[in-house]
């Protein structure tokens, strides 16, 4: 009877809430979680052209970082309204949103990574008879990984927090649970919903970081680590 | 085509501009809410992190804090003031969330150009007597100028373009074009107001550029 209570007295921190609610507080975080990870692997998809285009010299790196960054600077709530005619009220248009959104920091932090390759590493692969497929998958993309994954890192965090933005068309994850609650002032779910939002953008961080270091098990040789960290 | 037809018809409708929730009293909120924000956030985190960064100390608390800044989604602190007391109060909400997600990137930009100062030089301006404020005033602070505008802008343009959020929790800005035209089904209007909004963030981003342009010290010197 004192958990149904604090539904009626409209507390912040609400157990009732949690037990009665659980099965839509699971498919929001679902739904964020989707969208979130459909957005940032589009956006790697997209980027890595990008970038290895802005690497093939200053006419190419102009156009694409100077485009990156202005789409960066367009505002969210006027980035889904402005793909709306071409989308219409869908996923889509969340995640086309999310995906150019992420662009500037992929595309910059794989071209830092990659440009930080030291030339004498690439002329001994080269000399060893590395073709420029091997040399970029071999060679170059495991150097550049530090500086990629802490892009995915920024990437993906923001996206999480940007995704409650896509609640405008009804598919915002936790961010529909926040504006369904607002008109009634429905103080459980907002405060449920943010928390459970920051805490998805931290696990994602943390599950990333834990995902570096497992692709990246050279930085951790004592005494090799020195050396990668200045590599980078 | 048709919706970026009546997209310019509807911008160019002058009934459109005016009144409480015309376009120009959207557009004075907007700025004004992001102004506010931008000056106190700056009066926040500039001398904090000038002065930590002429000490030396603080420096993972202001790289890590632009993460988490990141992590913070703006909707969600909009929406937990509106179930407080501070709904009532006008601006104020939509200032402290603006100024929350504006601190972050000025301090740690501030903080890092302090600090990537050149240790020789600082070294040499010591040796040739500076004190700790001359040191501060004419070395410091003109080698760290552009990381600091750099982050003025960063933080003055996400401002912009976040205050439009504020309009989804009932709040003022350019913003409540889109979210109205939302609500009547006015794509139009939607898309009138998008592009409003983005360009207005685009139009800050290029002032801005200029004023840095304007106010670097290399300039100055090079003018003399």
């Amino acid at each position: 009877m004192a958990g149904q209570g604090c539904l009626v007295a409209n507390d912040w921190i609400c157990g009732e809430y949690l037990r009665s609610r659980g099965q839509e507080l699971t498919d929001a975080t679902l739904q964020h979680v989707g969208i979130t990870a459909v957005s940032v692997l589009t956006g790697l998809l997209v980027a890595f052209p990008l970038a290895l285009l802005a690497r093939r010299g200053r006419y190419f790196a102009g156009p694409v970082l100077g485009l990156t960054t202005v789409l960066y600077t367009v505002p969210s709530l006027a980035m889904f309204s402005l793909l709306l005619p071409l989308f219409g009220l869908s996923t889509a248009l969340v995640v086309t949103g999310l995906v150019l959104y992420s662009l500037t920091v992929l595309v910059r932090n794989i071209l830092a990574g990659l440009e930080a390759v030291p030339p004498e590493t690439r002329e001994a692969a080269k000399g060893m008879g590395y073709g420029p497929v091997r040399l970029l998958w071999e060679v170059e993309l495991p150097l550049a990984l530090p500086a990629l994954t802490a892009g995915v890192r920024i990437a993906t965090v923001s996206t999480v927090a940007l995704t409650t933005v896509g609640s405008l068309v009804g598919r915002g994850g936790l961010g529909n649970l926040i504006e369904d609650a607002l008109p009634s002032f429905f103080k459980a779910q907002v405060l449920t919903a943010s928390v459970l939002c920051v805490l998805l953008a931290v696990a994602a961080d943390l599950l990333l970081l834990g995902v570096q270091r497992l692709l990246t098990p050279w930085t951790r040789i004592p005494g090799r680590a020195a050396a990668a960290a200045k590599a980078v | 085509m048709g919706v970026v037809q009546e997209a310019f018809d509807w911008l160019t409708t002058g009934a459109n501009w005016s009144g409480e929730d015309g376009a120009a009293h959207r557009l004075g909120e907007h700025l004004y809410v992001s102004g506010a924000a931008l000056v106190v956030a700056a009066a926040i985190a500039l001398p904090a992190a000038l002065y930590l960064g002429h000490i030396g100390r603080g420096g993972a608390l202001a790289v890590n804090l632009t993460n988490v800044g990141r992590a913070v989604p703006v909707f969600a602190v909009l929406a937990l003031f509106m179930m407080t007391p501070l709904r009532d109060s006008g601006f104020l909400p939509t200032v402290i969330a603006l100024v929350l997600f504006a601190v972050p990137p000025l301090l740690t930009n501030a903080y890092v150009g302090m600090r990537e100062v050149d240790r020789a030089v600082v070294e040499a301006a010591r040796g040739m007597g500076m004190s700790g404020a001359q040191l501060f005033v004419r070395v410091e602070l003109p080698l760290a100028y552009p990381m600091i505008m750099t982050g003025l802008r960063s933080a003055a343009v996400q401002v912009v373009a976040t205050a439009t959020i504020a309009a989804m929790v009932g709040l003022g800005g350019l913003g409540r074009i889109i979210t109205a035209g939302f609500n009547t089904y006015d794509t139009a209007q939607v898309f009138a107001g998008a592009v409003l909004v983005a360009s207005l963030a685009l139009a800050v981003e290029g002032a801005l550029v200029g004023l840095d342009r304007l106010l670097s010290p290399a300039r100055r010197r090079k003018a003399v």
